[in-house]
């Protein structure tokens, strides 16, 4: 039979080195040499894994992960979270939850019958596969009432138990929850100021095994519950009057960062966090990014101050609406006049602001708003954080419509932040929950105008309530002094012109400032008593005045009736 | 324990085989029973059974498997490879039964149960299948006119027909390299060795191209982000968390999280606990068993011999450099024992077998005839050149 030559093929013919009867053929000599090419492969592989292995011995772990046995799986003790007076807005509570222990129980029907006697709410299907599971340990309900664990316990079924648990309970309800946010079943918190604990030194004391049934030392916060309680309220009512789908504000102490109250509004019950997975439910001052409307011409004002170069009494053309690459600059309350940069701001105007910016330039524009935090994403305690949305490319018209608060967005908590610098002698503060001193607010600021330019600032805010678009938000006896926004709400790409959200950046009292107020609601409607407008001075602007008159008094501002005419106050401040 | 003179088996025996060799498969043989007591309560509890119900079975299969070892060892090659031949014969019959009457475990027919225990003929089918393809390669050397090379591939044909369909591709791709192993170390020239390795790289692109879950566990080796690396990632997490020293005996954590932690991954679960310098340890007495294998092999002067223990030894180094480089993180994923230390009866007593043959074939014997290299004599007969 004739075969391919592979099956065929000899080694060269063979010459028999025999000597002495050895067999080191040609053949054999090959062998030897694959033999040891293949003890070198080996080598070298073995030589692999042991280096592989010596580089994974030099790296270090990552965060040990700790795995719970069945039955440690009891809620982790979280430390109290006190207002900055000393109310409780967080606390642990103690709750039977009921256990089982499968493999000792000897009738499943039986227990599973005595079981739903109790809880009739459980499947018994699940509790058949449950306690058939041959496990050590399973929960049958977690976090019962102290009736129903008498009650279970009176049956005396064999192989069930119950653990104390630790449960999250919130005093003051939904009103603080957008601050704290909440926790899971196992008392870990998951969002707002709980996760912020967790994610901090307790997470570390709980990964630990600590901490389970020890008392801790209580978080105080910077939040006044008072004064939380009374902003929201008065947003409530506001949100209802202006049939308005959210509201939102801060109240933030201006020398120290540290926020009094902050509300967004709709808010959810932290006892049931299954209402915070609702978009609606987001916190609008920390994770929404708006564009903020006339607002901003304040920060557009206070640069163009700035640089020395325009004053108080400098003037601008506003005589005619600007026309950019296919769009209108226009005036909402036109005075179609050379206006003066006071005019311009009590008056609003558009045209008059977007002139300011120019005259400072783009860089300078854009130097300005990211040395006020504008560009990056702001970071507070709270773990939910917005990143601003900035143009790009930013041609000249974005310079323009962004110097009065249209094609930029940003998280309402930097306005406050940046807001407060420019009253308090241009210090921009990074807001915090957490309470601090004066001097370690210092520590941490950044001097971002001068403080000149924030005394005129300061003055033209008071002006502002005075004499111009922000007359509704005078509380008497407390100065106050603010800048006004309403700015379409883009709908489908477009601006809509029948949608707005309108804010109010205020400070009081306006001769000596101490506390910022901003107040935001989101598609207000005009109503009758407001003649049909939906402007921020008809709606935002009393609701502010409502929460200064209640906050003011909790904060220990004392009113200062005298002088009564408001120009004479004026040539105090400035 | 025995004296030059004493003529018994055993004192023969003793004197004649490779005693650090023995020692060395030894002591893997018990490092692998330690060590399965840290691997496999996680597992046993998992699956609900005894907390060392692995460890006890463990330990059962381990008497048996020493007792055969030693058996093997003290055959004669000639009966090594007799034996061989039964051994292979038997196991294809069960291999072909298992696709008829084998219960289907995790979707694939690979065992049989015999007289209670779930045996998986495959496992003993491999190391036969590599003494008789050494078989053929040797005979093709000593007498050209044999058709060696085509009962080799003939015999590669059957016993990969018989896996394929199972299905079980760890096993077929170490039955197709070791061939290839003894092919190359026969001595065939590099253009049959570049064309049967093109063949082997299509097999591998054609397998990619065809086998779903061969494509995704080569797409995740290569892209990590393409699918689910749970089982590699926490493997290479215990290797990290070990650290030098380990954790210490039962302080490991990943193991709990490890499906196979007693089988595939105990590689990583000895890292975590044990410390990567015991793995180090692991590697050496590997390489060490290598090494020395294919030293005496190298030494040997019967092309049988030299054949046969190569192919042994090499799929001994394979499975454990399979194993670990899986476990590393170095190739895609694929199911393979550790030889000696993962759990597994069929395993345990096929690669005692394995070793009893290569310690059998390594013992020093009087040398006999020389081998004479294509001359064909016919009648004449040396040991090992003539089929029994």
């Amino acid at each position: 039979m004739r075969m391919p030559s592979l099956l065929r093929r000899t080694s060269k013919p063979k010459t028999l080195a025999a000597s002495n009867g050895a067999n080191s053929g040609y053949g054999d000599q090959q062998i030897r040499n694959r033999l040891k090419l293949a003890m070198s492969a080996f080598g070298i592989v073995y030589l692999v894994i042991a280096g592989r292995l010596m580089l994974l011995a030099t790296m270090t772990p990552d965060a040990p992960v700790h795995y719970l046995d069945p039955g440690e799986q009891v809620s982790h003790a979280r430390p109290d979270i006190l207002d900055r007076a000393g109310n409780v807005l967080a606390t642990d509570i103690n709750v039977p939850s009921v256990y089982a222990e499968p493999n000792k129980i000897y009738d499943v029907d039986e227990a599973i019958e005595d079981i739903t006697s109790v809880f009739p709410d459980l499947d018994s299907n699940d509790l058949r596969k449950k306690l058939r599971s041959g496990k050590q340990f399973v929960w049958l309900k977690r976090e019962i009432t102290p009736s129903e664990k008498a009650e279970l316990h009176s049956l005396g079924i064999a192989g069930v138990g119950f653990l104390e648990e630790n449960k999250r309970a919130y005093p003051a309800g939904a009103i603080t929850s957008h601050v704290l946010g909440y926790v899971n079943i196992d008392n870990q918190g998951i969002a707002g100021f709980e996760k912020h604990l967790d994610d901090g030194w307790l997470g570390a004391l709980h990964s630990a095994g600590l901490a389970r049934n020890e008392a801790l030392e209580p978080v105080r916060l910077s939040l006044d519950l008072r004064a939380q309680h009374a902003m929201r309220d008065e947003l409530l009512n506001s949100m209802d009057k202006f049939k308005a789908k959210a509201a939102a504000g801060a109240v933030m102490d201006v020398h120290t960062g540290e926020l009094l109250a902050l509300v967004s509004l709709p808010d959810f019950d932290p006892e049931r966090p299954v209402d915070a997975q609702d978009p609606e439910r987001i916190n609008r001052m920390t994770t929404g990014v708006f564009e903020l409307g006339s607002a901003f011409k304040a920060f557009t004002t206070a640069m163009a101050l700035d640089t020395g170069r325009i004053g108080i009494s400098s003037t601008f053309d506003a005589r005619k609406p600007i026309r950019v690459g296919g769009n209108t600059i226009g005036d909402y309350h036109a005075e179609n006049r050379i206006m003066t940069v006071e005019d311009i701001y009590i008056h609003s105007s558009n045209i008059g602001t977007a002139r300011m910016a120019l005259a400072v330039g783009v860089p300078g524009h854009k130097d300005f708003l990211r040395k006020l935090g504008f560009f990056d994403r702001m970071t507070t305690e709270l773990p939910e954080s917005g990143a601003p949305i900035v143009p790009d490319p930013w041609r000249e018209v974005s310079t323009m419509t962004i110097a009065f608060g249209h094609g930029m967005s940003i998280a309402p908590i930097q306005a406050v932040a940046a807001g407060a610098a420019l009253i308090n002698g241009g210090h921009l503060i990074p807001p915090t929950f957490m309470p601090r001193s004066e001097e370690a607010a210092q520590a941490l600021s950044k001097q971002v105008i001068r403080p000149d330019t924030s005394d005129k600032m300061r003055y033209l805010m008071r002006l502002n309530v005075a004499k111009g678009t922000a007359k509704q938000a005078d509380v008497p006896g407390y100065h106050v002094g603010g800048k006004t926004g309403t700015a379409e709400k883009v709908v489908n790409g477009r601006y809509s012109g029948k949608k707005v959200l309108t804010t109010f950046l205020s400070t009081f009292p306006t001769t000596d400032p101490k506390y910022l107020v901003f107040v935001m609601l989101d598609e207000p409607q005009g109503i009758k008593e407001t003649h049909g407008y939906r402007t921020s001075g008809w709606n935002v602007a009393p609701t502010a005045r409502n929460i200064i008159a209640r906050v003011a008094p909790i904060l220990g501002v004392v009113p200062d009736m005298e002088p009564a005419d408001p120009n004479e106050l004026l040539s105090v401040s400035y | 324990m025995f004296t030059r003179t004493d003529e018994r088996l055993i004192a023969r025996w003793w004197w004649t085989v490779d005693r650090v060799l023995l020692g060395a498969i030894l002591a893997l043989i018990l490092g692998g029973l330690v060590l399965s007591l840290a691997a496999s309560p996680p597992v046993a509890q998992r699956l609900g059974l005894d907390y060392f119900h692995f460890v006890k079975r463990h330990a059962i299969f381990v008497v048996p498997a020493i007792a055969l070892m030693i058996g093997v060892s003290m055959m004669a090659p000639r009966q090594i490879r007799r034996s061989a031949l039964a051994v292979f014969l038997i196991g294809i019959v069960l291999m072909v039964m298992t696709l008829w009457i084998g219960p289907e475990v995790k979707g694939a027919r690979r065992w049989i149960s015999i007289a209670g225990f779930a045996l998986q003929p495959s496992e003993f089918v491999k190391p036969a299948f590599v003494v008789i393809v050494a078989w053929a390669f040797s005979e093709r050397m000593k007498r050209p006119d044999m058709p060696g090379n085509l009962v080799a591939i003939l015999i590669l044909i059957t016993f990969v027909g018989l896996l394929v369909p199972q299905p079980d591709f760890g096993q077929t791709m170490l039955a197709v390299l070791v061939w290839g192993a003894l092919f190359f170390a026969a001595g065939m020239s590099w253009l049959w060795i570049v064309m049967l390795g093109g063949l082997g790289v299509g097999g591998i692109v054609a397998a990619y191209s065809f086998v779903p879950h061969v494509r995704e566990r080569i797409d995740r080796f290569f892209d990590p982000a393409s699918g689910d690396t749970y089982q590699i990632d926490t493997a290479i997490e215990s290797f990290v968390r070990g650290g030098w020293l380990g954790r210490g005996p039962g302080e490991g954590t990943v193991k709990q999280s490890l499906p196979d932690s007693h089988t595939d991954f105990i590689f990583a679960v000895t890292a975590e606990e044990f410390g990567i310098i015991v793995c180090l340890i692991l590697v050496a007495a590997f390489a060490f068993i290598v090494l020395r294998g294919l030293t005496r092999a190298l030494n040997e002067s019967d092309p049988f011999l030299k054949l046969a223990i190569t192919g042994l030894i090499v799929l001994f180094g394979l499975q454990s450099v399979i194993n670990m480089a899986v476990n590393l993180q170095l190739m895609p994923a694929k199911g393979m024992t550790l030889p000696f230390v993962s759990y597994g009866g069929s395993s345990i007593l096929s690669l005692a077998y394995a070793m009893g043959m290569v310690l059998g074939l390594t013992r020093r014997r009087p040398q006999t005839e020389p081998v004479l290299y294509d001359l064909a004599s016919p009648g004449r007969s040396t040991a090992g050149a003539r089929p029994a």
